[in-house]
């Protein structure tokens, strides 16, 4: 199978702090993969490293040579003084043919506000906009950093189904950074769970049952790695004991975090050493 | 023609006011404004070296508001907010620039033509360094239109476009300070700033693209400069602070019709 992108020992710093480590990654044409981390894990990091606009101390990236990267951004805030229409919102920083225009916003679920003021949408208009000019020219391969921030539930569930329909659609693949800790988009193919570096990755299901994945989230959701075709499928909160409620993971089960024996085959443990002293929701520093 | 002061006058605020207004929009959706202000107060500090050292005034103020919005972006972002970082580096370039000043020996200069601008004493030279100056303020904007207004939309966008915020940035910086060095003659270091906000804020209602907005603000500059050189010579003010005070009416009047407009549907 080709290679879409692949990275190798992604190191990036901020001043003194390291916002991500050694992260090896390696994507394929057409998979969905949900980046998921607490606060300050580097999941922006992650993606803002993808398409060049953090400096890497560490680390190379090499994209195939047909790669077409769509990027929708964590936030578009626009200042209230810029007249934007959507339409010409679509054509930065390039000129976009018509029918190339009306196909992106009809993908992204948007065909009707072609005209309107980039200032005027909602919240979840404003996101489905940024997906619509993210599919001009095809990509095949869209970066979501935290696409449904700010969205309600249904909202939020209405935004990943038409993502799935365009990765249906289209085959692209999708990279998508979920900020609800614990929402994976039901087609994912893999889950990596990150926090500096990537802790440990898989099938949803598998990561879930990771210790590492319940070092980092177990306290906050029991554990439970939801799913938006959660109607069925609960079995992978059986036979993993609950970390208790309020009591943070402890130094000494992360510290020992690499000597678990792993649980079922397809969770890769990596380097689970984590820094951070006694949160599991390290501060908001890394971005 | 060019014999006549006020002809010069005019065509120095025609010129000021195009480049002006189209950079000022950018200033207005970047939320530049004490950005900006530091740049032309760091132009006083340019006009004492350039007196010291029988330079141009021209070459002198740009040559350190040039040098001041670089210090400002590479400052930007480290231990001090924008905010506080652009109080200190404005007000202190003001205040070494009034004490420079002072110590030039034997050279009595009208401080308050710089401070304010001195249109009417606008000569031949000086309207060819202005439009000169102004040419190459809105060629470089249009120029770099697509990517100046993608990095100002989002920094993420423009890099995931393959273009360079930091460099889109420089851009500004440099047009920033070469409309401050030619709009010291017309409207002092003290109200530049006001010819690049205020007609830039009074097109936004009736704008809905970009470019709109840039050529209407364009056009009310030229307005303000024109109408308030004429106040002036009826009433007898100080040009340059009745020019800013007839774009202000213009942005009062514009903020009222916007409203009437936007009540209509």
């Amino acid at each position: 199978m080709t290679v879409l992108l692949e990275a190798r020992d992604l190191t990036v710093r901020y001043g003194g702090h390291t916002a991500l480590e050694g992260v090896d990654l390696q994507l394929s044409p057409g998979e969905i993969v949900t980046v998921v981390g607490p606060n300050g894990s580097g999941k922006s990091t992650l993606l803002r490293a993808l398409i060049g606009a953090v400096p890497l101390a560490q680390g190379r990236i090499q994209p195939s040579p047909d790669l077409r990267i769509g990027y929708v951004p964590q936030k578009l805030q626009v200042d209230p003084t810029l007249p934007l229409t959507v339409d010409r919102f679509l054509q930065l920083p390039h000129r976009v043919p018509a029918a190339e225009r009306s196909r992106a916003l009809e993908e992204a679920g948007v065909p009707h506000l072609a005209g309107r003021q980039l200032v005027s949408l909602s919240g979840g208009q404003l996101q489905r906009v940024l997906l619509a000019r993210a599919l001009r020219g095809r990509p095949n391969l869209l970066l979501l950093d935290e696409a449904t921030q700010g969205l309600d539930q249904p909202g939020s569930a209405a935004f990943y189904r038409q993502l799935e329909e365009v990765r249906d659609r289209s085959g692209c693949a999708v990279v998508m950074v979920s900020h609800e800790l614990h929402v994976v988009m039901s087609a994912s193919d893999r889950v990596l769970c990150l926090n500096g570096h990537i802790c440990c990755q898989g099938e949803p299901e598998a990561v879930s049952s990771a210790p590492e994945y319940r070092a980092l989230f177990g306290s906050g959701t029991g554990g439970a790695l939801a799913l938006y075709r959660h109607q069925h499928d609960h079995h992978h909160e059986d036979g993993m004991p609950h970390l208790a409620h309020g009591h943070g993971p402890g130094r000494g089960d992360r510290e020992d975090g690499g000597r678990h024996d792993p649980p079922p085959p397809e969770p890769v443990p990596a380097k689970a050493t984590v820094e951070e002293e006694t949160s599991p929701f390290p501060g908001e520093s890394g971005r | 023609m060019l014999d006549d002061f006020l002809v010069r006058a005019a065509l120095a605020g025609v010129g000021v006011a195009l480049a002006s207004g189209v950079l000022g929009c950018f200033v207005v959706w970047r939320r530049m404004a004490y950005f900006g202000d530091a740049t032309a107060q760091a132009a006083i500090l340019g006009v004492a070296l350039s007196l010291a050292f029988s330079l141009s005034i021209f070459a002198g103020a740009l040559l350190v508001s040039v040098l001041m919005g670089l210090l400002v972006s590479s400052l930007s972002g480290r231990h001090y907010s924008m905010d506080t970082l652009l109080g200190v580096l404005a007000h202190a370039a003001l205040a070494f620039g009034l004490v420079a000043v002072s110590f030039l020996p034997g050279i009595r200069i009208d401080l308050e033509g710089y401070l304010f601008g001195d249109i009417l004493s606008v000569g031949r030279q000086d309207l060819l360094v202005i439009w000169l100056g102004s040419a190459l303020v809105v060629g470089l904007v249009l120029f770099r239109w697509s990517a100046l207004l993608t990095a100002t939309l989002s920094e993420d966008l423009a890099h995931a476009s393959g273009i360079q915020p930091r460099r889109e940035q420089l851009v500004l910086t440099f047009a920033l300070a070469v409309v401050v060095a030619v709009a010291i003659k017309v409207v002092g270091v003290l109200l530049i700033t006001a010819m690049l906000i205020i007609p830039a804020a009074a097109a936004r209602p009736f704008s809905r693209t970009p470019e709109g907005m840039a050529g209407l603000a364009a056009v009310l500059g030229v307005v303000a400069s024109l109408g308030g050189l004429r106040v002036a010579y009826v009433l007898d003010t100080p040009a340059g602070p009745t020019m800013v005070a007839v774009a202000a009416l213009l942005f009062a009047l514009a903020t009222a019709a916007g409203r009437l407009l936007r009540a209509r549907g």
